[in-house]
């Protein structure tokens, strides 16, 4: 069964090429059963490997397999091949199932669109894309699938491209990501000028053995492919692309936020957690940025009256709480918050594109209302997700999640008290801006019209999500078991934080939220405007609005400067060197070309001077 | 049998050899041109059989030969391209035909 593990990349992959080559000339039925049945391929695949990999685990904890060697130079030999353990499992098997239901979703939500098969063509190359660098066994096709990732979210942010808003916020995208790959390419040169390879086992022995704690090679390596992390993850400072992707179509956003891309950079630094681990400064730098972007993505997130733009906040929110997890040294943690993260996240954005086609693209929360009643379904699976979100006690999922990553951070030997507050502020932040949400879109009077029901594909997804939004949580002990066998367990500090206080802790902060929103949205919602309309109020409100003035002060620092070298060196001096060279050679034609005179004896007068000039330069000379 | 002196000789083919050249140069009737190529041909023949006499050799005047038979090639491909140009332009001047210019 294992041995299919090249498949599961490869199905995605060819239902893309396939689609992108006959997809204009394919009926809707056959785009449809081709754009959604190989992920569901892929994802029944990956089903069967897992079942297989934990019922008779392989020796080593780990399978390999190779399927040939993709460049040869000297000592550069990188293969292309997947390394499947229990992290690259859990990740494959998310991924994948989260995917497929994505595609069956967006079967029924992009029935009318003219570029159905062009969206699916997309996806699909964006899941195998996934696939691919969750199962890369060396750092060089892992950075292919890191590109082709972001390749894909560039094509599907700027879908509707005859809207130029949507092709500027993809073009956006792929720029912002790109200054984190620069890094990380960077960082892959330096990792094989010094280690002198680039598959991942090997690399991390190699360092275990070559650099010791604190070493600058450590360090440089580490900063340098957390700066590849941060790009793709959507963390401070680059986090400013995430929002403006929802200018695509809502189920890319799901895709974007639940399964592909954002979490890339988690997988990575967890892949690669021994470099962390000798590089303390920088591990720690991981789990500061982690709390810095969770808390100021949850200011934006309260501001902001987008629907999915409050949704993309809470994921900067979220992954923000993974990267707390990995700075800590809690791997296994993030990657459980990764794996719940995606199914209530999914559901959020599945379920808000529910209400967005059912109000004629309506984005603005403060224009939807009352649609208790009108949307059960999108109400009780947003109301699920949302509980989730928010670490409802006891039952969600993302309580469980976010309580291991909580208690890390205040008990791990490399997290803090202060750390921790930050994580439990952040709690009370999400479930505020959760609640605002719930409340504003489901309660209330009613302000816009339902004109369409989700029908079937559109309502099997967000159910089956919602019950893995719940039930997803509960495999705790069994989870923490298995992904130990891949990522090393958390190291306590003595006289940290309890468990037991943390999580109450962490259920009160949830409760503040909740009555947060319920008494400035729902008791007395005049409240909130008025909060609004003081001046202090309004200019907090501006600031968190604009996602902390980061979008202004990069259009300040980077765009416009680049714009005023581009205008004002439009000549493009540099150029001119080139432009030079060939009105040379333009001139130097136009000068011999009057010796084409077409005259037979000038000619011959040519050719006897030459004649007498050679000679007499062989004998004078 | 008295010698002709080598140099003597080779002056003389020099001699033929520019004026077969200058003959190819300036005149602008095509007969003419074919014909001052022939001169400049025989005079590097001379130069040949020149060389060839002063080392008793017999490679220069077999050189001769070969050029002989290569100059009434010449003079057959020629003088048919000399038809087809009076035929086409009913002129014999090669200023005529430039019309192949840069």
């Amino acid at each position: 069964m294992l041995e299919l593990l090249w498949l599961v990349p490869a199905i995605p992959f060819a239902g893309a090429l396939v689609l992108a080559v006959l997809g204009a000339r394919m009926s809707h039925k056959s785009a449809t059963i081709m754009g959604v049945g190989t992920v569901a391929a892929s994802a029944i695949i990956s089903i069967l490997i897992a079942a297989e990999f934990l019922n008779s685990p392989p020796a080593t904890g780990m399978y390999t397999q190779t399927l040939w060697t993709w460049i040869d130079v000297g000592s550069f030999r990188p293969q292309i091949a997947f390394y499947l353990d229990a992290l690259s499992l859990v990740m494959m098997v998310v991924v994948t199932f989260v995917s497929f239901l994505i595609h069956l979703y967006s079967a029924e939500f992009m029935r009318t669109d003219e570029g159905y098969s062009r969206f699916f063509a997309y996806m699909n190359l964006f899941v195998a894309c996934m696939v691919t660098l969750l199962l890369a066994d060396n750092l060089l096709l892992l950075y292919l699938g890191w590109e082709g990732v972001g390749l894909c979210s560039y094509l599907l942010i700027g879908f509707w491209y005859q809207d130029p808003v949507n092709g500027r916020a993809g073009r956006k995208a792929f720029i912002v990501t790109r200054v984190g790959d620069t890094a990380m390419a960077i960082g892959l040169f330096l990792l094989f000028h010094s280690l002198g390879t680039l598959r991942i086992q090997d690399l991390l022995h190699a360092a275990q053995v070559q650099w010791s704690t604190g070493s600058a090679y450590a360090i440089a390596a580490a900063a340098l492919l957390l700066g590849g992390a941060v790009g793709k993850s959507a963390q401070l400072p680059l986090q400013t692309w995430l929002p403006d992707a929802m200018a695509g179509p809502t189920p890319t956003s799901a895709l974007i936020h639940a399964a592909t891309m954002v979490t890339a950079g988690v997988y990575l630094i967890a892949r690669t957690h021994v470099l962390f681990e000798l590089a303390p400064p920088v591990q720690f730098a991981v789990a500061a940025i982690g709390a810095a972007t969770l808390l100021m993505a949850g200011f934006s997130a309260l501001t902001q009256n987008d629907i999915k733009r409050v949704l993309a906040y809470s994921t900067v929110s979220q992954i923000g709480y993974m990267f707390l997890a990995l700075g800590v040294g809690a791997w296994g943690a993030a990657i459980f918050h990764f794996m719940t993260h995606a199914f209530f996240k999914a559901l959020l954005f599945l379920a808000a594109g529910i209400i967005i086609e059912s109000l004629h693209h309506e984005h603005n929360i403060f224009r939807m209302g009352g649609l208790r009643k009108e949307l059960p379904i999108a109400f009780w699976t947003f109301l699920i997700a949302g509980c989730s979100l928010a670490g409802l006690p006891l039952i969600t999922a993302g309580y469980y999640s976010k309580d291991l990553i909580l208690w890390s951070a205040g008990s791990s030997a490399a997290g803090s008290t202060a750390l921790w507050a930050a994580g439990i502020a952040g709690v009370v932040l999400t479930s505020l801006y959760t609640f605002r949400l719930i409340f504003l879109v489901f309660f209330g009077p009613v302000r816009t019209l339902v004109s369409r029901r989700p029908g079937l594909a559109m309502t099997i997804p967000v159910c089956v999500l919602a019950v893995l939004s719940i039930v997803g949580g509960f495999d705790k002990a069994p989870f923490a078991r298995f992904i130990a066998t891949a990522l090393p367990t958390l190291s306590e500090a003595v006289g940290g934080i309890t468990e037991t206080l943390s999580s109450i802790v962490a259920a009160l902060a949830f409760l503040c939220g909740l009555l947060g929103a319920w008494f400035v949205y729902q008791r007395n919602p005049t409240l909130a405007t008025a909060m609004v309309e003081n001046p202090a109020g309004r200019a907090l409100h501006r600031f968190w609005f604009s996602d902390w003035a980061m979008d202004w002060l990069y259009d300040r620092l980077f765009v416009r400067p680049v714009i005023w070298i581009a205008r004002v060196n439009k000549a493009d001096l540099v150029d001119s060197i080139y432009d030079g060279l060939a009105s040379l050679t333009a001139i130097c034609y136009r000068v011999l070309s009057l010796t084409e005179t077409g005259k037979l004896r000038w000619y011959a007068a040519w050719i006897a001077g030459g004649t007498v000039a050679f000679v007499a330069i062989v004998m004078f000379l | 049998m008295e010698m002709v002196p080598i140099r003597d000789g080779f002056i003389l083919a020099g001699a033929l050899f520019a004026l077969g050249l200058i003959g190819v140069l300036v005149r602008r009737n095509v007969i003419f041109i074919l014909m001052s190529l022939e001169v400049m041909l025989n005079a590097a023949g001379l130069a040949f059989v020149v060389a060839g006499a002063r080392w008793g050799q017999p490679d220069g005047q077999v050189v001769f030969l070969f050029i002989l038979a290569m100059a009434a090639a010449e003079v057959s491909v020629g003088l048919a391209l000399v038809l087809e140009l009076y035929h086409q332009y009913k002129s014999l001047d090669t200023d005529a035909v430039s019309r192949m210019k840069g």
